[in-house]
């Protein structure tokens, strides 16, 4: 990469004026907003009870009762979605933990360390981008059997690396820097370093990348849940609702549209997300996008 | 440059290595006798014992690597558990559907994105670039297996202008081909979709940048027709971000058809895996994976030789 | 934007016409669920075998037909001893295998005692259990001699694991099956299909298709454009049940709901508290509403049971009205037991639809009552190990495909981990018994004890939804035998 990757701090009450005034950031912002406040909702309230099938009411179209209709065990599909938010947020939510966790540590002491440890680090990298990651994240769930739990351990560590590279990427970049050497040479160690100056440096790119983690750990958990691998029932989850609705799609449509809008929307909204984040933070790479 | 590409080779095959000991190890630990699987219910446990010998089940983990590793260094991948003919057999025959369906998903959004992403950098923040480039985010949320759903609705049971699922290979002649190309092409455009959206952006920007470079912009002061710098000297240069994502998306389109076979029933390497995986026929599991294991490096390479061609100062080393 | 238009349009006339090239025909596509592991039914218990070679590509000395009755084969006829021990088989003359081979008394010999043979890979022994010996009289004459008289002898004889192979083509037949049936195998396409064709020199009558293929669809999502779409005329089974409304709305299909050996059950672990409570499993039973779950796991098709027994036979009684559903009376039953804040458990659920979709709906009736259950799907491999062999479950619902499987009850180390020697008792008297009343009776008495003891949730006997092409006929509605017969399907105009 040409560019050097690590934003230029600005002042925040500028960063604000400005995060308001970027329009992908603002309609990313209430789109995510919106669908996190629907699963926020759910713990309290849904439209209908999931948990009680009422089989006999299955399959009916949109009414002012059921908005968007009921699925195949008569649940109220928009209860669905809303609960199914609160799934696939939650999946996304802790594989890019997993990744941040895990990979921001690795690839910020790569960099500090330098050497063997750096190498080791690529190397790892290396083997993991080498394995396909829907393949994978699909032989994961089958062995260890098919639940929320594998399909986010299976998406998590897939971001392991991509965290890594980035982290490493910012803190290599920074170590040549002046305020940094000057730290050196007050004598602090490289660990207090980099969590005092490396760390808070590489915060806005690492949240610009989290967004988009988020946004794919969305659209695979959905995948992996259209296979059966995700999440179980009675817990929702928009990929399986999706399967479900499959093979009744010429009978009722409205089963298999909604929980992909709400699959669209979601990733939607966080990609905006993201592109704003970028804009806001780094005017350099506006023009980029 | 021939020093970068050794080492480049060396790692990649370290990697290869490397993939062979955890895929082996970790479909060691797979639940499941494929023994049973393969004779049902209610078979006798002399049976059973007698299958499992037969199909070398019996003999240490450690022989069973070092015997698996020599074969496939020699082509020889084993014995399909379920199917009992050589995976060699059975990959080539998948391969036979994923290629063809990866080349043409390829082929399909390089001809969609590369020309949008050009006239939407040329047309910046003029509503024809806002509207392409909102189409593209669109594109990249929708997941692919939801658009697949729509298309088939609409194109196979709609106006059942093509086929919903299934490949009946690729036959005879040139009816044989086009059944088969029929069979490929709601498939692979369910594929291509996300990947062109993708696309579309990443040429977009790299065409942004250089359009912002210094030699752009003396080309244009020299006097140089607009359309003659767009094609002539931009696009060369942005290439090589838009080559690593092609090198990215083809691996991904190697394997990650998964979702998409299984919409459509099509027999191609994501769907045998997916099978094998849950007969256990670890053997083919293994094989498989490790072909793409292979495929993906080669890709990579191939990305990284390209590279070192285009850009000089990474022949260096990094 | 115009120009874009007329391409399309000229597109969409361009694929039409590849499509639309039909004359009478004589192939035809068969969709089937899953992909056999090999094709010879003589080693191996998967019923996709049988379901693409019985009675197409092999035949044995007798057959089952269409309703479940006995009909000859390759033996045109058979005269059993008076003391029933020695049964005599007339073979057919003229009966060529696939490869040009004759067929003749000593290949019946050698299938018998190869399906027979301590080394063998049967997986129904037990069918040839009561032969002593097999003996080739002369070219047409088989005699089998037996150990006790075994009247079931010519039907055992008609299942797909009792067909009469080569011995030059035995050892290949997993691979590239060579039998002496109406079509010849072609091709396997793994993954894919499975092609077979008109034999030209069959014995018998020859069939009227030239060609057919089965194709392998997993996925019952998948199933149902295949057959709009016309890439598939028939579905001998289709999984999809909520979508048969709008099959059978469209007059270019004809949907037949047959019935199956399938008794779908809620099959419960006998043997781990606290479901070796005889109250829990009435409670249980008590809870459960039929009507919902067969709507749900089956689209309303399939017919209520109250024991291990098919509706279909003679001997069957009702027993769905022993614990009608009742939810305040399982939760006494429950508090009675020991439990009445009700307890956790697990439901183990392989892949078929009945069975997720039931699961769903088992475990949302079982909550009523206090019954927790964790849904944990597994693989039919997974099953098969964790269940079906080592007893690791609490729950899980499956169906029992064979024919006339009560005797289940009484095997000792069954999943069920059910131990009643009064059944035991039942059944041992039924194996000795050969007056037709009395087994009848003594039948109920065994679908009786069963009911009374809950031994499992008995949920519905599962359909045989078969669909297809409104020209074609000689479809099997019922499924007697895991088989698609297809020697007598033709194409009507």
């Amino acid at each position: 990469m040409s560019l050097d990757p690590v934003f230029t701090p600005a002042p925040e009450r500028h960063v604000l004026m400005k995060a308001l005034a970027n329009r992908s950031f603002l309609i990313g912002l209430v789109v995510t907003g919106v669908i996190a406040l629907m699963a926020l909702v759910s713990f309290f309230w849904t439209p209908h009870d999931i948990t009680r099938l009422q089989v006999a009411a299955r399959m009916q179209g949109l009414s002012p009762a059921h908005p968007f209709g009921t699925d195949h065990m008569g649940r109220d599909i928009l209860s669905m979605i809303m609960i199914g938010a609160r799934n696939s947020i939650a999946v996304a939510i802790v594989a890019v933990g997993i990744g941040m966790g895990l990979g921001v540590p690795l690839g910020t002491w790569a960099a500090a360390r330098g050497g063997w440890a750096d190498e080791a680090l690529m190397r790892v990298n290396d083997v993991v981008f080498a394995f396909p990651a829907l393949l994978t994240a699909v032989m994961i769930t089958a062995i260890f059997g098919p639940g929320a739990v594998n399909a986010i351990i299976a998406i998590g560590i897939f971001n392991v690396p991509v965290f890594a590279r980035i982290a490493r990427a910012g803190a290599l970049s920074l170590w040549p820097r002046e305020f940094i050497l000057a730290a050196r040479a007050s004598g602090k160690g490289k660990a207090l370093i980099t969590i005092e100056h490396i760390l808070p440096n590489i915060v806005s790119l690492l949240l610009v990348q989290g967004t988009i983690q988020f946004a794919l750990g969305i659209l695979a958990e959905a995948g992996l849940s259209y296979l059966g691998l995700g999440a179980q029932p009675p817990m929702p989850s928009w990929g399986r609702m999706l399967f479900e609705a499959q093979t009744r799609m010429a009978v009722a449509p409205h089963l298999a549209l909604f929980p992909g809008l709400a699959i669209v929307v979601t990733v939607l909204g966080l990609n905006l997300l993201g592109d704003g984040l970028r804009d806001v933070l780094d005017p350099r790479l506006r023009r980029e996008r | 440059m021939t020093a970068y590409l050794a080492k480049r080779l060396a790692v990649g095959l370290a990697t290869l290595f490397v993939a062979s000991l955890v895929v082996f190890s970790v479909l060691e630990i797979l639940p499941g006798d494929p023994a049973r699987i393969m004779l049902g219910m209610n078979a006798s446990p002399e049976a059973l014992d007698a299958l499992r010998s037969q199909m070398g089940l019996d003999r240490p983990v450690v022989l069973r690597y070092l015997d698996w590793l020599t074969g496939m260094a020699t082509g020889d991948f084993g014995r399909s558990y379920t199917y009992s003919s050589p995976v060699v057999e059975l990959v080539a025959e998948r391969v036979a559907v994923s290629l063809p369906l990866a080349v043409m998903a390829l082929t399909l959004s390089t001809a969609i994105a590369i020309p949008v992403g050009i006239f939407a950098a040329a047309r910046r923040g003029r509503l024809s670039d806002t509207l392409a480039m909102g189409a593209a985010q669109v594109g990249v949320a929708i997941p692919n297996f939801w658009f697949a759903m729509l298309l088939v609705y609409v194109f196979a049971v709609g106006f059942r202008l093509l086929p919903a699922g299934g490949f009946p290979g690729w036959g005879e002649g040139w009816g044989g081909l086009w059944q088969g190309f029929k069979a490929l092409l709601l498939p692979a455009v369910s594929l291509a979709l996300p990947q062109a959206a993708i696309l579309a952006r990443v040429t977009r920007s790299a065409m942004l940048e250089v359009l912002g470079e210094d030699y752009i912009r003396t080309a244009r002061a020299k006097g140089l027709p607009r359309r003659a710098v767009l094609w002539r000297h931009a696009l060369r240069n942005a290439l090589i971000p838009v080559l690593t994502i092609l090198g990215l998306q083809f691996a991904f389109l190697l394997a990650g058809t998964i979702i998409i076979e299984n919409v459509f029933y099509l027999p191609g390497l994501g769907r045998l895996i997916f099978q094998a995986i849950s007969q256990r026929d670890l053997i083919v599991v293994e094989g498989v994976v490790m072909l793409l294991v292979a495929s993906i490096i080669v890709v990579n390479l191939l990305v990284d030789i390209c590279y070192a061609v285009a850009d000089p100062r990474l022949r260096t080393g990094r | 934007m115009k120009t874009f238009a007329t391409m399309l349009g000229a597109a969409a006339v361009l694929l039409a016409s590849g499509s639309a090239a039909l004359s009478a025909r004589t192939d035809l596509v068969v969709g089937v669920v899953l992909e056999p592991p090999h094709l010879d039914p003589t080693a191996g218990a998967a019923a996709a075998i049988d379901e693409i070679v019985y009675a197409n590509v092999f035949e044995g000395l007798t057959r089952i037909g269409p309703s479940g009755e006995v009909e000859p084969a390759l033996a045109e006829s058979w005269e059993v001893s008076d003391d029933g021990l020695t049964y005599t088989f007339k073979l057919r003359e003229g009966v060529t295998f696939h490869d040009g081979t004759t067929f003749e008394a000593a290949d019946v010999k050698f299938s018998l005692d190869r399906a027979r043979a301590e080394d063998s890979t049967n997986a129904q022994k037990v069918l040839f259990s009561a032969i002593e010996s097999v003996e080739a009289f002369d070219p047409t004459t088989v005699k089998i001699t037996l150990r006790h008289p075994q009247g079931a002898l010519p039907y055992n004889l008609g299942w797909g694991d009792a067909v009469i192979v080569a011995p030059e083509s035995a050892d290949a037949n997993k691979e590239k099956p060579i039998g002496t049936g109406p079509f010849k195998f072609d091709n396997w396409a793994k993954g894919s299909s499975v092609t077979i064709s008109k034999y030209a020199d069959y014995w018998g009558e020859p069939v009227a298709l030239e060609k057919a293929e089965f194709r392998f669809i997993p996925d019952a999502a998948a199933s149902v454009p295949a057959l709009l779409s016309g890439d598939v005329h028939t579905f001998p089974n289709l999984q999809a049940g909520d979508a048969l409304p709008q099959i059978e709305a469209d007059p270019r299909f004809e949907v037949v709901i047959g019935a199956t050996e399938g008794e779908t059950i809620l099959a419960t672990n006998n043997g781990k508290a606290p479901f070796d409570n005889l109250m829990v499993r009435q409670a249980i039973a008590h809870a459960l509403d039929r009507d919902e779950i067969i709507l749900g796991a089956s689209a309303g098709n399939g017919v209520p049971i109250g024991s291990h027994f098919s509706p279909a036979n003679a001997a069957n009684i009702d027993l769905t009205d022993t614990y009608p559903h009742d939810v305040e009376k399982a939760k006494a039953l429950l508090a009675e037991a020991g439990y009445p804040d009700g307890f956790s458990a697990t439901l183990k659920l392989p892949p078929p639809p009945y069975a997720r979709q039931g699961g769903e709906i088992v475990a949302s009736q079982l909550r009523e009552i206090g019954i927790e259950l964790e849904i944990i799907p597994v693989e039919w491999a997974q099953w098969l190990e964790q269940v079906f062999t080592n007893k690791d479950y609490d729950l899980t619902i499956v169906s029992h495909t064979e024919p006339n499987d009560i005797n289940i009850y009484a095997r000792e180390g069954y999943y069920f981990n059910y131990d009643n020697p009064a059944f035991d008792a039942v059944m041992e008297e039924l194996g000795a018994t050969s007056d037709p009343a009395k087994r009848k009776e003594l039948f109920g008495t065994a679908q009786r004890i069963l009911a009374e003891d809950a031994v499992n949730g008995f949920l519905f006997q599962l359909p045989k939804t078969g669909v297809w092409d409104a020209k074609l006929e000689g479809m099997w509605e019922n499924t007697p035998i895991q088989a698609n017969d297809l020697t007598k399907v033709r194409w009507v105009e």
